[in-house]
């Protein structure tokens, strides 16, 4: 079964390909398209990757497998990282995750049975001047508390 | 000794929008770029670069002219740039604040050195977690190419430039240049063995550039004011500023631009605002987490690759990580061993065993289960990863690992004994 992907980003993923001088380059972007569309990249998804770009199944496997961006599992509404790396665990990080760990009632690696939080850790995020910092999906979060992590929680909630 | 500091790369920052062509240009931009194409040889441009002693900022400090002189100019084969915006090194976080601050400085950077070399295609390699300025960027290279800065025969010169912005997808190995040409080509992100450099055989196994995006920004400049100014900027052999990112337990974390060969404790105490509470300094990690820890008694130091390599650390990318007595090194060295098991691509034995059963051995010391031979054991693993893996990740990961048990036996040894918790 083919997943389904809107006619609006196979388009983009059209363009996305002739940017580049051989197919197969285009996999990271194209994959970050398809996760992005559909919460994950499922076995179906790696098979129309690999049609798409005239390479075999365990190539675009090999490449979902080695990236930490990329998950074969879906990922909860909310993909709640918190960065571990050393600038930010001098400044408070465990403390923020024991705190999300309580609040949500998941360990780090898991997502909520509502399928609404998934809770990692990550290294270093390129931002230790604000740290302790999260990304919650892709918006950054610095200068975290725990009073922070209540007020970003809420209104994510909203 | 008295010249106060130029900021050249981030004099602009403060202006509103700057990452908008019309500002950019409004503040002298691209102005360098539409001189040197009409009065400039790619080979005098290149020349240029190379008296201007520009060492790369993104970890190993070579010079980026000799690199691009490596490039041969008569293959019939197409030559790359690929831009490295993969900031992975802990630490690090100075090429963010370009791209989202300046992405133009960049994209003209990109494109005089494409032309220096002869490179029609430039990619940018950008970390994945920064959509966000990917996305500023891709924008920027619209609005270049609408000004006819970028694209098909840019400014009437008959020369050809496309850049593509790249996003990785979260493998700090990937800023290892090897590695990042097979994550550009679509593939895991495993380093090539060298030789053939990348110069020769690179993307694609086509001819190729790598350099980092600090190292590019410095472009423009360079040929807007001569190598001589820039050289004059920092040390004979080491030209130019650079932006130090410092983090950790200072009053004022953040970037910093100073002149390369500024003192490291200057930077702490005067421009960082010193520490952030009242404990005192520990130790400061200089050029990212894999550069080798100092004491406070190291830090009067200048700031340039030669003087760093000689107090046996390294300025690798200008990070400067910033301890207090409130921090234990057990946790300094937990962090530091977390993170390369997590990052061995494992195509080599002594880094993906070593690294793994250095963490186990640390993290058993941590949970107060620590046996007297465990630091003689952390030494012997690291020391066997020294120069005998593919990439430079297995060095990267030894150096710091062994100097913080050669600096801070005495605090491990009584963790491991107990005395302290
Ligand atoms: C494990 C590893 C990770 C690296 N990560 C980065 C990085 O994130 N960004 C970067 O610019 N260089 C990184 N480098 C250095 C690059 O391999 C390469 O030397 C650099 O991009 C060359 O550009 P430059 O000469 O302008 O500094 C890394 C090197 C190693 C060994
Ligand atoms: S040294 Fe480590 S990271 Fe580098 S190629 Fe070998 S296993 Fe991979
Ligand atoms: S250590 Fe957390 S962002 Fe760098």
């Amino acid at each position: 079964m083919s997943p389904e992907i809107s006619n609006s980003v196979q388009k983009k993923i059209k363009e996305l390909i002739s940017r580049y001088p051989k197919k197969q380059a285009a996999i990271l972007p194209v994959i970050h398209l398809v996760q992005r569309e559909l919460g994950h990249i499922s076995e179906d998804s790696e098979q129309w990757v690999a049609d798409l770009l005239e390479i075999s199944p365990v190539r675009v496997r090999e490449v979902v497998t080695f990236y930490s961006m990329l998950s074969q599992k879906p990922l909860g509404k909310y993909h709640i990282q918190v960065c571990t790396n050393l600038s930010c665990s001098i400044l408070g990080a465990e403390k923020l995750i024991e705190h999300l760990s309580h609040k949500l009632g998941i360990k780090p690696g898991e997502t909520s049975e509502d399928g609404k939080f998934t809770l990692t850790t990550v290294e270093c995020l390129g931002a230790c001047e604000q740290a302790p910092n999260i990304m919650v999906n892709y918006d950054y979060y610095g200068h975290v508390d725990k009073e922070k992590v209540d007020q970003i929680l809420s209104e994510l909630d909203e | 000794m008295n010249k106060v500091p130029e900021k050249v790369l981030t004099q602009n920052f403060g202006v509103e929008h700057l990452f908008k062509i019309d500002v950019y240009m409004k503040k002298g931009g691209y102005k360098t770029l539409k001189k040197v194409i009409k009065e400039l040889k790619p080979e005098e441009v290149l020349n240029e670069v190379k008296a201007a002693h520009l060492r790369g900022r993104g970890g190993a400090g070579f010079p980026a002219g000799v690199k691009w002189s490596f490039v041969p100019q008569d293959a019939d084969k197409p030559k790359y740039l690929c831009v490295n915006a993969d900031e992975g090194e802990p630490g690090t976080f100075k090429d963010r604040y370009i791209m989202s601050h300046n992405p133009h400085m960049l994209l003209e950077g990109i494109v005089l050195t494409s032309y220096a070399v002869g490179i029609h295609h430039a990619f940018i390699y950008i970390r994945g977690e920064y959509e966000n300025i990917a996305r500023r960027l891709e924008r920027a290279i619209l609005e270049a190419e609408k000004k006819g800065f970028v694209g098909k025969n840019l400014l009437n010169s008959g020369f050809d430039l496309q850049i593509t912005v790249h996003r990785g997808a979260g493998a700090y190995i990937c800023g290892e240049e090897t590695a990042l040409l097979e994550s550009l080509e679509g593939k895991r992100g495993h380093p090539r063995l060298k030789p053939p450099f990348p110069a020769a055989v690179g993307l694609f196994q086509c001819p190729t550039v790598i350099n980092n995006v600090e190292t590019l920004s410095n472009v423009p400049y360079i040929l807007e004011k001569g190598a001589d100014w820039f050289i004059q900027q920092g040390i004979p052999e080491d030209g130019g500023t650079r932006i130090f990112g410092v983090s950790g337990k200072v009053k004022n974390p953040g970037i910093y631009e100073l002149p390369v060969g500024s003192s490291l404790k200057e930077l702490i105490f005067k421009h960082a605002g010193g520490m952030k509470s009242n404990k005192k300094l520990k130790a400061v990690i200089p050029g990212g987490l894999s550069s080798p820890i100092l004491k406070p008694d190291e830090i009067d130091i200048p700031m340039d690759c030669e003087s760093l390599m000689k107090a046996d650390s390294m300025l690798g990318s200008g990070a400067v990580i910033v301890l207090d007595e409130g921090v234990a090194i057990i946790d300094v060295l937990r962090k530091v061993t977390q993170f390369y098991s997590h990052e061995s691509c494992g195509q080599c034995t002594p880094c993906r065993i070593g690294n793994s059963w250095i963490h186990k051995t640390v993290q058993r010391i941590y949970q107060g289960k620590g046996k007297k031979q465990d630091l003689d054991t952390i030494q012997r693993l690291a020391s066997n990863m020294l120069a005998k893996t593919l990439c430079p990740l297995g060095d990267a990961a030894a150096m710091p690992i062994l100097a913080i048990v050669k600096k801070f036996r005495k605090e491990l040894e009584s963790f491991i004994q107990g005395t302290i918790k």
